[in-house]
């Protein structure tokens, strides 16, 4: 019954996105606004019937009922409810269920910010992101349907993965990914639409430039919170490993980054318009990319896609993207000749156009190895990988020379710069810089990279700290304003300028982070026996014995450390464990962590044996001990980065009014604004 | 024939981009077939010949049975790797210096990352242990004690342990 319930709305939500794409993409291109009250109400049924199915879905799961297959898939009575609701993403259909809600939330979101614009523009754009709705619906009536009924339904079901109810940090991890993923869909919208109306101009770029945020922003912190899950969750030391699952997530981040940075050129000078649309919709491209990669097991195999029920519809779809936005852009192509160009080598446009290439590289090189291994099977038959070490070698140098580019581009002015004050404005910052690596050469750390990632650090930090501090000083000694006043004003002025360098210190914590925790890593392995003690780095860990306990989903063995930290100190105590989850085979470990500012100590458990079954009679266990040095300011980068997000995208008085004025802009409609009222009612 | 100094300038550009773009992807091409991974089996490591030697390999199979060797003082680990439960089922030595982990036993599925050399002996540097997450439907009246499972563990009935899991994500 309740199957048929969310089958229903699925179905209707496919009928209401096909309905409203058909209509938005005709009447709009029709330059007529005869369908845009009709879009609307295709968008508001999109939304009820998406929200409706996923209620229904957590219903189903709630009252743990079997006969709905997903739920006979995933479900289990003896799971804690929290997991039993977040359990909705924890598989294939019921990931892309989820992932039809957030769309529909964002869509109709997107609708309702901007239904006093353009109607026209509105409807193809509205269109555009309909369809890919109906791509979505399509997979969750067909090919992925989580409604499915079983004939003879199961007692109880097993669960979901254990790996997923391990750790609390999945409640929020797979929502931040998709509402990053998912939101691309919608700058994609509005630059299709762009294109497909052949009128691309700056009323546009507002919409298209804040919603790339919004969404660069959630991928951004799902995907650092990923790093940490894998941290916390996986206790095999370590938080990337360049897998194609990490590498899915961060090809869509490096062109929407780039994408953030170009578009300013594009506003400033006129020029990247072509450039500056193709990131748009190749971060589209690649979050469809990575969704097929990930949820086709495609990896497992070339040859076994096709047996996954998604694979072939997930290629099609790729397919057409990619014919549709090369078709549009070469058809476009004229439309968006650059204006003005580069004036001064030493301008911010050129460091944004070197940023901008240095992306396009990155891109390449993930995408290449990403790719390789399925190329290399489905044409030479061949079952390779390619090594982390690949990624390493080739993204090292270029994350080099961007952060070195993160420091001179806030300090260059837009169109020409003097030499004679760049040069002054240099000697600080590159002064810090050298004591910089000269102090941490002094204090005993080597190896080339780290340090001139310390250095380059120091040099952007102080860059940008400069800048946000030159217009609040300004502002206190001109104004005689205090700080806080100084502070809000100032950033309430140049809210992305401001924004965008608190983002640029959040990813100097993470650089900063990334290569103190990948280069001075300490790891040992130690088997010993109960009140044995062993050394891993400065730390004495003395193993005190196995216990055991129950926890309503899981039973656990922990062996319990006491930690004395390097010089001495008072001792803490540390639990490394293995959880026994009811109805899986495999115990999953829980890494014990002693996080400070400085360095985490990370202990997992690799083995251990009882009194009975232990040789001697004593109990013994095996720990893998990792030593990270600054490795939580990765994820501590998170609320800087957000804080800088917000600060950038809080719409300003001025905007609201250049929103408001679009109409004009974009010709004569007959009152688009009554159209509105009456679709909304 | 003159360019316009405008022509020759998008010229360069161009060029530069194209040299620049050749360059990349043949440093990349180039970096990529010295990182690969090979995947084999015993019987497909077994047939390469010479070009087994050298490159890191994932050789997958089944630990034969009572081929476990343990040392815990000197912390060596020596077992062969099979291509299928039947004692003559194809098998390669494999030594490594990790300490095996918690469900590490008899004809279970691994992976072990490493090289081979000409002594027929493969080297390993990393050891996964393949989770099956079987569905294990509970059986009537029972209900597991962790006392039981803190004594059974190492007997293998319960097999364990997280170094398997690096490559699994949502």
């Amino acid at each position: 019954m309740t199957g048929t319930v969310g089958y229903g709305f699925v179905l209707a939500g496919l009928a209401c996105a096909a309905f409203g794409a058909v209509v938005g993409l005709t009447t709009g291109l029709k330059r007529s606004d005869a369908g845009w009250v009709w879009v609307q109400r295709a968008v508001w049924g999109f939304f009820l019937c998406l929200i409706g199915a996923n209620l229904t879905m957590e219903y189903a799961l709630l009252t743990h009922d079997f006969s709905v297959k997903y739920v006979a898939q995933v479900g289990s009575r003896a799971t804690p409810t929290v997991f039993t609701v977040v359990s909705l993403w924890s598989a294939l259909e019921g990931s892309i269920l989820f992932w039809g809600a957030i769309l529909a939330i964002y869509v109709l979101a997107f609708m309702l910010l901007h239904r006093r614009e353009n109607p026209r523009a509105m409807s193809v754009a509205l269109g555009v992101m309909l369809a890919v709705g109906v791509f979505f619906a399509f997979l969750i009536a067909g090919p992925a349907n989580p409604f499915h009924t079983l004939p003879n339904p199961p007692a109880d079901g097993p669960g979901p993965n254990p790996l997923l109810q391990n750790h609390a940090l999945m409640i929020i991890h797979p929502p931040m990914l998709y509402l990053g993923y998912v939101g691309m869909t919608v700058p994609f919208g509005v630059a299709a639409a762009a294109l497909l109306r052949g009128e691309i101009n700056a009323a546009w770029m507002v919409p298209l430039r804040r919603w790339m945020l919004v969404a660069w922003t959630f991928l951004s912190v799902g995907i650092i919170l990923g790093g940490w899950w894998a941290y916390a969750v996986l206790g095999w030391g370590g938080y990337w490993a360049w897998d194609p699952v990490e590498n899915a997530s961060f090809l869509p981040w490096l062109t929407a980054t780039a994408f953030i940075h170009s578009t300013m050129v594009q506003e400033r000078k006129r020029m990247l318009k072509l450039w500056t649309l193709s990131l748009a919709l190749s971060t589209f491209v690649l979050t469809i990319l990575g969704t097929f990669m990930t949820r086709s097991g495609v990896f497992n195999s070339v040859h076994s896609f096709t047996q996954s029920d998604i694979g072939p519809t997930f290629l099609v779809f790729l397919a057409v993207l990619l014919v549709f936005c090369i078709g549009l852009l070469a058809a476009r192509g004229h439309l968006l000749v650059a204006e003005e160009g580069i004036r001064s080598p030493l301008s911010r446009e050129t460091t944004i156009l070197l940023n901008n290439l240095v992306f396009a590289a990155l891109t390449f090189v993930v995408l290449v190895g990403t790719l390789h291994p399925l190329i290399a099977e489905s044409l030479f038959d061949k079952r390779v990988s390619v090594g982390a070490p690949y990624f390493d070698k080739l993204t090292l140098p270029f994350w080099t020379v961007m952060l070195f580019l993160m420091g001179v581009g806030p300090m260059l002015p837009w169109g020409s710069a003097d030499r004679e004050k760049v040069r002054g404005q240099f000697l600080l910052p590159g002064g810090v810089a050298l004591a910089t690596v000269a102090a941490c050469f002094a204090a005993g750390l080597r190896g080339g990279y780290a340090l001139a990632v310390f250095g380059l650090a120091a040099f952007v930090a102080v860059i940008n700290v400069r800048e946000l501090v030159i217009p609040v000083r300004a502002r206190m000694r001109e104004r005689s304003e205090g700080l806080v006043t100084a502070v809000v004003e100032s950033a309430s002025r140049a809210r992305r300028r401001f924004g965008g360098y608190v983002v640029h210190l959040g990813i100097v914590m993470v650089a900063v982070a990334v290569a103190a925790s990948q280069s001075y890593v300490t790891h040992t392995t130690a088997t010993v026996k109960k009140g044995e003690t062993f050394k891993a780095g400065g730390y004495e860990l003395k193993f005190l014995g196995l216990t055991g306990g129950r926890e309503p989903h899981r039973e656990y063995v922990a062996a319990r450390l006491e930690v004395v930290p390097p010089g001495g100190g008072a001792p803490d105590e540390l639990a490394p464990r293995m959880n026994y989850y009811e109805m899986s085979t495999d115990p999953i470990g829980t890494p014990g962590v002693r996080s400070t500012a400085r360095e985490d100590l990370y202990v997992s458990l690799l083995a251990f044996s009882g009194q009975a079954k232990s040789p001697d009679g004593v109990e013994t266990a095996s720990f893998n001990t990792w030593i990270f040095p600054l490795v939580g300011w990765i994820w501590w980068a998170i609320p800087v980065l957000v804080g800088g997000s917000l600060i950038a995208m809080w719409p300003s008085r001025r905007a609201k009014v250049a929103l408001a004025g679009t109409p004009a802009v974009a010709g004569a409609g007959p009152a688009p604004d009554a159209a509105v009222q009456k679709g909304a009612a | 024939m003159s360019m316009s100094p405008a022509v020759r300038n998008r010229l360069i550009a161009v060029a530069a981009l194209v040299v620049a773009a050749g360059g990349l992807a043949f440093i990349a091409f180039g970096n990529l077939g010295e990182n690969l991974v090979y995947y084999w089996s015993p019987k497909e490591l077994l047939s390469q010949g010479e070009r087994a030697y050298g490159p890191t390999i994932r050789l997958g199979g089944l630990v034969k049975a009572g081929s476990i060797q343990w040392n815990a003082a000197h912390t060596e680990l020596q077992f062969r790797v099979a291509e299928g439960r039947e004692a003559d089922a194809p098998n390669v030595l494999v030594r490594s210096t990790e300490v095996p982990p918690q469900m590490f036993r008899d004809n279970i599925g691994v992976v072990v990352e490493g090289t081979y050399s000409e002594a027929a002996v493969f080297q390993s540097n990393r050891l996964m242990v393949n989770h099956s997450n079987e569905y294990r439907a509970p059986k009537e009246g029972e209900q597991r004690n962790w006392k039981e499972t803190v004594t059974d563990a190492s007997a293998a009935t319960s097999p364990a342990a997280g170094s398997s899991a690096q490559t699994v994500k949502p």
